[in-house]
């Protein structure tokens, strides 16, 4: 019974995705919305692709919310068009449109079973009983609650609950499926199993998917592709790595990832610390620039006196399981650094950064070319620390000696 | 503090947990006696709840009963036989019956829309609206149905079943918009904007959705206010007698004129039906469901 309903859920899955690919499955091109008399979203130009899974990432008040919801037909955009599957669905109420939410508290309709919740757009559609039999089988299975079926909202935990909301969503076969913070009323651990969940599922069911999220780690997790919208607008659309890797405004760089953030430009081809110290840095990604930002896990710190290091103070060293997340004081700035190494608080270090990126205006600078694989980026940092780390070995004296306790520091600092 | 036993010399271990007073648990007596109080209150109020109900139960039962006397010193079961042989008790009955279930289903007609517009709508004049109607509580009701008299007979209602359910739907106004508006009011907007989701359209999401939701809170309203129209008297009295005479009415005039008995007699009658609606509806008003009707937001 329940395989042939996957079966025949699968080949209506199929015919999804025979569909023209080169069609985008949702498109927004200028959508603005006014809300309050306040400005929610800006001309917002979004498109995600056929079975993609975006990412609406933001702080709230961004207007993520309000995207999400022109996306549902819950709200009409004051301007723009909306197309889904290259049909204009811009101003259609939520009723007739193709796509299916699931909501942050669930919204279950509590005098309703578990069944009766996911057959309720069913029997709207009309479908006969074995039909809806059928298909709510086959939900009830993809999100493993079949022994829940006539089982009472009330009387399920959240994260069965939220199962029943994605079944609920999903057994309609919308062609755009809406998650808004699905996953905010779950604890951390059920958090995790969930987003996986909705990811393995969206993928196999190959269903274009808006994920609205304000956590970070959610967005990287699942999304084909990261929105990251500020004050109304999107600042940064890009692959989860790309958009941790190169974040395009100084924004992006703080909200998805820990940051350190040194508030000036980069000066004698390394990072000028609070006291003038120059830290040194495998890659900066301009010349030019009004602030630096590095990521913890490019702050790397080696035996104190490492040839082309700025030394370092271990201020705290916090055991996260398999790294280190180490507050280091170099040139007195203090600095987050993720490491391998096994540091104890107080012992001095030497401390070199490997990418750098370099912001002015908020906006990175000598960012490569944009689009670029994040593949081709990983390569190029592997190659910049490899010509770096041989660098240092041919460059070793004219930097202060190679020996363990002279300070090389002070002669950088001394230098610039 | 086992961290600082660990610590703190042997010696210097005592001194510190002398100078550290033990506590005596005041937390338990305090317990206590607010147990005490809540229990005499308790007592008192069920006697003043069910004093007067005791009293009426002896009395319908009483041959004679005088001050200072507990109980009635002869018992006799006359005044039921009387009351029960006299002329009009099942008439009135049925007339009170009719009278409550259509003044009920009139205010449902009226108000439940009322309710719902103030419930999930906002539109200017609303709180107004609200208060207004909850204002009409504040008048002396007598007064009120004397001027509605006077507009009755000049529209030709006085005497007539109209009127009777007329006056008596004009009490559960009140009511039947509150509680109903509370009970839409508290339906989580989500829910309707899933159902629509889902495909649902206006009429659908109402009767599936929105309406079947706030039902627990209508059923409450409606109970309440067919107990009302049951016993409605005063309204009742003016506009409909002395051609339509309902149980509430006919107590009133016993009241004034006939033995003490007699209307304990009647009064006990006059509970039944509203027992029985009570047992009725107990399931749905107790079960949790009146408090879902009550979450008032």
């Amino acid at each position: 019974m329940t395989t042939t309903a996957t079966d025949s859920a699968s080949s209506g899955q199929v015919d999804r995705r025979s569909r023209d690919d080169r069609v985008p499955g949702l498109q927004l091109s200028g959508i603005s919305k006014d809300l309050g008399g306040r400005t929610i979203v800006h001309s917002m130009d979004l498109t995600v692709p056929q079975g993609e899974l975006i990412c609406l990432l933001g702080p709230s008040g961004c207007g993520k919310t309000t995207t999400l919801r022109m996306i549902g037909g819950f709200l009409t955009p004051d301007a723009g068009r909306l197309t889904i599957a290259g049909r204009d669905f811009t101003y259609a109420p939520p009723e007739k449109r193709p796509t299916a939410m699931v909501f942050q508290n669930y919204a279950l309709w509590p005098h309703m079973s578990v069944t009766g919740n996911i057959a309720f757009g069913l029997k709207i559609r009309k479908l006969s009983k074995a039909e809806i039999r059928e298909k709510v089988d086959w939900a009830l299975e993809l999100v493993h609650l079949t022994h829940h079926r006539d089982t009472m909202p009330a009387r399920i935990s959240g994260g069965e609950q939220q199962r029943v909301a994605l079944a609920r969503a999903l057994v309609l076969e919308p062609q755009v499926l809406l998650l808004d913070e699905p996953l905010s009323n779950l604890d951390a651990k059920l958090r995790i199993q969930v987003r996986e969940d909705i990811r393995e599922i969206q993928q196999r069911l190959g269903i274009t998917t808006v994920l609205v999220t304000h956590d970070q780690d959610e967005a990287l997790s699942v999304a084909d592709r990261i929105a990251v919208m500020n004050g109304g607008r999107i600042e940064h659309n890009a692959e989860p790595t790309t958009l941790y890797s190169r974040p395009r405004t100084a924004f992006v760089a703080s909200f998805v990832g820990a940051m350190n953030w040194i508030e000036s430009g980069p000066s004698g081809g390394g990072i000028p610390l609070q006291d003038g110290t120059i830290l040194p840095s495998d890659h900066l990604s301009a010349d030019h620039g009004d602030r630096i930002g590095l990521r913890p896990e490019d702050l790397l710190p080696a035996p104190a006196g490492t040839e082309g290091t700025a030394p370092a103070e271990v201020e705290r060293s916090i055991p996260r399981g398999h790294y280190r997340e180490v507050v280091l004081r170099c040139g007195g700035t203090e600095l987050r650094s993720y490491t391998a190494l096994n540091l104890a608080e107080g012992e001095t270090v030497g401390l070199r950064a490997g990418r750098a990126l370099v912001y002015s205006d908020g906006e990175l600078q000598g960012g490569e070319a944009a689009g670029a694989g994040e593949a081709q980026a990983f390569e190029r940092r592997a190659a910049v620390q490899r010509a770096v780390a041989s660098d240092a070995l041919d460059s070793g004296p004219d930097s202060g000696g190679s020996g363990p306790e002279p300070d090389p520091a002070a002669d950088r600092s001394a230098l610039a | 503090m086992a961290s600082m036993d660990l610590m703190a010399p042997p010696g210097a271990n005592t001194g510190l947990a002398l100078a550290e007073p033990v506590p005596v648990r005041p937390s338990r007596v305090k317990a206590r006696i607010g147990r005490v109080i809540a229990g005499i209150l308790g007592v008192l109020l069920l006697i003043f709840i069910l004093g007067p109900l005791v009293w009426m139960g002896i009395a319908a039962f009483a041959k004679q009963w005088k001050y200072p006397s507990m109980l009635p010193q002869s018992w006799t079961l006359s005044f039921w036989s009387q009351v029960f042989s006299s002329q009009g008790l099942l008439p009135a009955l049925g007339l009170s019956v009719r009278f409550a279930v259509l003044a009920t289903l009139a205010s449902c007609v009226i108000c439940l829309p009322a309710a719902y517009a103030m419930g999930r709508m906002r539109f200017p004049g609303r709180k107004v609206i609200l208060i207004g109607l909850f204002a009409t509580n504040a008048f002396p009701k007598m007064g009120l149905f004397v001027s509605i008299a006077t507009l009755f007979y000049w529209m030709n209602l006085m005497n007539t079943q109209l009127g009777v359910v007329i006056v008596q739907a004009l009490g559960t106004v009140v009511t039947m918009t509150w509680i109903p508006a509370a009970a839409f009011a508290s339906v989580p907007p989500s829910l309707i904007e899933a159902a629509r989701d889902a495909g649902a359209g206006r009429l659908r999401v109402f009767f599936s959705i929105t309406f079947r939701l706030a039902l627990p809170g209508i059923m409450v309203a409606v109970v309440l206010a067919f107990l009302a129209c049951f016993d409605e008297a005063q309204g009742t009295y003016l506009i409909g007698a002395p051609n339509y005479i309902t149980l509430p009415t006919k107590m009133y005039a016993l009241a004034v004129n006939a033995p003490i008995q007699s209307a304990a007699v009647f009064a006990i009658v006059l509970c039944i039906p509203s027992i029985i609606l009570m047992l009725l509806v107990r399931k749905s008003v107790m079960g949790g469901q009146l408090a879902e009707g009550f979450q008032l937001k």
